[in-house]
């Protein structure tokens, strides 16, 4: 026991400097990650701006009560997971489909040109996504409905028809992150042993089969263990996005709230701070667990990638 | 990243028969429609600015511009100062926010990545684990407004964005790949750690200072919740909570250039234009993103194939 506490004190003096240069970095993620951490007893309590987070009163599962009764809770949870799988899926297809026909394409220049163009959406806000999706989507001066007027059909009000919101925001989050996604799927093709492409030209495969059973194998971890971190986050809804797109039209709420923008609304619009940190509190275990079954699962899968 | 060695490959196959031809057809194809989708929004919203008001209200928006006009951009610089400051509030921010974040950053993942500290594992998973649980948005706003009370200073805006466990991973991978022996070297030649840091690695990974500089940069750049939440002070707003702003209440800032008119110039704040306004803004605040875009793209790209798989 002495020499172990001995121990803790040399190192101590010995390390100092290096605790030193973690000072700054280890302060800030005690106060603005760790302290907040300890904010979820507020789900349990009625919050007032003279007690704070320890001195409001407990109320018990009040909040909660709240939450379930406004009949929103089941709504924004299958909202959330639906899209997040939709984005997943749908998303990651696309991206792999640009990787490998990037690959494919001869010209140096075309390549370089339409990654380029793919990447431009990735750095943009999503207020100025919300500017371009009006212009597109809008009743009156819409592209998309002037099109569809010009081949003689009729008017579609986006901004009235909720069940047009899962194709719009599907295009939308593919739009964006398309240049970005495909960069892992890129990188993992140029990654793959170029004597397997040239033993599979010489056994006849003609190109789609070399696709097939050459580079969709190869890339395989790389998908897999992408698609498993992004499961993670599934009950993370992209505020940002639903935000700026939907905004606080709340003719589409039915198809478009997730936990996120009901958890700001609530905080912000109706500052109910009760409901909105039960919502919060419910999200952080949901996401806990589920970051903590995708890590085990891929730590089953490669241990490598694992994040601890 | 190498593309070299795969498409020599490719080329090499002398093989020229209907399946490549099928393949380079639908690749084509499929690439250039993704690329021309991801740029004609865009070109939609330069078009856009450039036309006259009456057109997109007759005809709405176009691909092209209609009946050219300045119109919309006459307007937002009529009254540049709100402009400005949004400007110089965000880069200034931006600035600020980039140095010490990335100091911060490379500081603590150059820690992490010492073998001769024992510890660093403990303090790994001290940080790794901010990744797994969080207070989510109440406990944060509570910190923010109650706890500290930094509602309508510039701290709510360079605070939350200055340091990200995501970024401090790939500036991880990118230190770890520095030779322990130069580092080794550096110590025997009397070099303390902090001039280690500062004169040995930090100029070895000027690639990645980029890299994680520009992720930095761009969050604050593209940062508009936090002005939400915390700002309410019109003047202090950054430039994309003031585009947010303008774009969802445009009648409110049509107002705000007519009364700053000189009377004798006055026209009623009706007849401004409205949806290319909108546009006009648009194209201001976006402008200098895009124009940089192609020189800063390849860090983005080394970043990403870093640091995603870790995130």
């Amino acid at each position: 026991m002495n020499t172990k506490k001995k121990g803790f004190f040399y190192h101590l003096y010995k390390y100092r400097v290096f605790l030193l240069m973690l000072l700054p970095g280890v302060a800030y993620t005690l106060l603005f990650y760790y302290y907040p951490m300890t904010g979820i007893v507020l789900a349990f309590k009625k919050y007032t701006y003279a007690g704070g987070i320890w001195g409001s009163k407990w109320n018990g599962l009040t909040n909660f009560k709240f939450f379930f009764k406004s009949g929103q809770a089941w709504r924004v949870i299958r909202n959330t997971v639906l899209y997040n799988l939709l984005f997943i899926c749908v998303g990651t297809v696309f991206q792999i489909a640009v990787a490998v026909f990037l690959t494919e394409i001869k010209s140096r220049t075309f390549r370089k040109v339409s990654q380029s163009f793919m990447f431009l959406p990735h750095f943009i806000s999503w207020v100025i996504v919300g500017v371009m999706a009006f212009n597109i989507f809008s009743s009156d001066y819409g592209i998309l409905n002037r099109l569809i007027e010009a081949l003689g059909g009729n008017k579609i009000p986006f901004y009235t028809t909720p069940s047009a919101w899962p194709g719009i925001l599907l295009f939308f989050n593919i739009w964006k992150g398309i240049g970005y996604g495909s960069v892992m799927y890129l990188a993992a093709i140029m990654g793959v042993d170029t004597e397997i492409y040239e033993s599979a030209a010489i056994d006849g495969a003609n190109v789609f089969q070399r696709i097939i059973h050459v580079t969709i194998p190869s890339i395989m971890p790389t998908v897999v263990i992408l698609f498993l971190l992004s499961i993670g986050g599934i009950f993370r809804g992209n505020f940002d996005m639903f935000y700026n797109l939907v905004g606080s039209n709340g003719l589409l709420y039915g198809y478009t709230d997730v936990i996120d923008t009901l958890a700001f609304r609530a905080l912000i619009s109706s500052n109910d701070f009760g409901m909105s940190s039960a919502i919060g509190f419910m999200q952080s275990v949901m996401c806990f667990i589920t970051v903590i079954l995708a890590n085990k699962l891929v730590s089953l899968y490669d241990r490598d990638y694992t994040l601890f | 990243m190498s593309t070299k060695t795969n498409v020599r490959i490719v080329r090499s196959n002398k093989i020229t028969g209907a399946d490549v031809i099928t393949l380079n057809i639908l690749a084509y194809a499929f690439c250039s429609i993704i690329a021309l989708l991801c740029l004609v929004p865009f070109v939609m919203v330069v078009s856009g600015s450039l036309s006259s008001e009456k057109a997109i209200v007759e005809n709405g928006f176009s691909i092209l511009p209609q009946d050219f006009s300045t119109e919309a951009y006459k307007t937002v610089f009529k009254d540049p100062i709100v402009v400005i400051r949004a400007y110089a509030t965000t880069i200034i921010l931006t600035v600020v926010g980039t140095g010490l974040g990335l100091v911060l950053q490379t500081m603590t993942a150059y820690v992490l990545t010492r073998k001769t500290f024992t510890w660093r594992r403990y303090f790994s998973f001290f940080f790794y684990f901010t990744m797994l649980f969080s207070g989510g948005l109440v406990p944060t706003f509570v910190l923010y407004t109650n706890t500290l009370k930094l509602s309508n200073t510039y701290f709510a805006l360079l605070l939350p964005l200055i340091f990200s466990v995501y970024n401090l991973l790939v500036m991880k991978s990118y230190i770890q790949g520095i030779p322990e022996s130069l580092i080794d070297a550096a110590k025997i030649d009397g070099c303390g750690e902090f001039r280690t840091l500062f004169q040995i690695v930090m100029p070895l990974v000027k690639p990645a200072l980029a890299t994680v500089g520009l992720f930095i940069a761009l969050a604050y750049w593209n940062d508009w919740n936090h002005a939400m939440l915390y700002i309410k002070d019109s003047k202090m707003y950054p430039l994309q909570y003031f585009l947010y702003q303008q774009v969802n209440n445009i009648e409110g800032y049509k107002k705000l250039i007519a009364s700053n008119m000189v009377s004798s110039e006055v026209i009623s704040a009706v007849s401004l234009p409205t949806q290319t306004l909108k546009l006009a803004l648009t194209v201001v605040v976006t402008g200098p993103i895009v124009l940089a875009f192609p020189l800063i793209q390849r860090y983005f790209v080394q970043g990403i194939t870093i640091g995603a798989v870790k995130g």
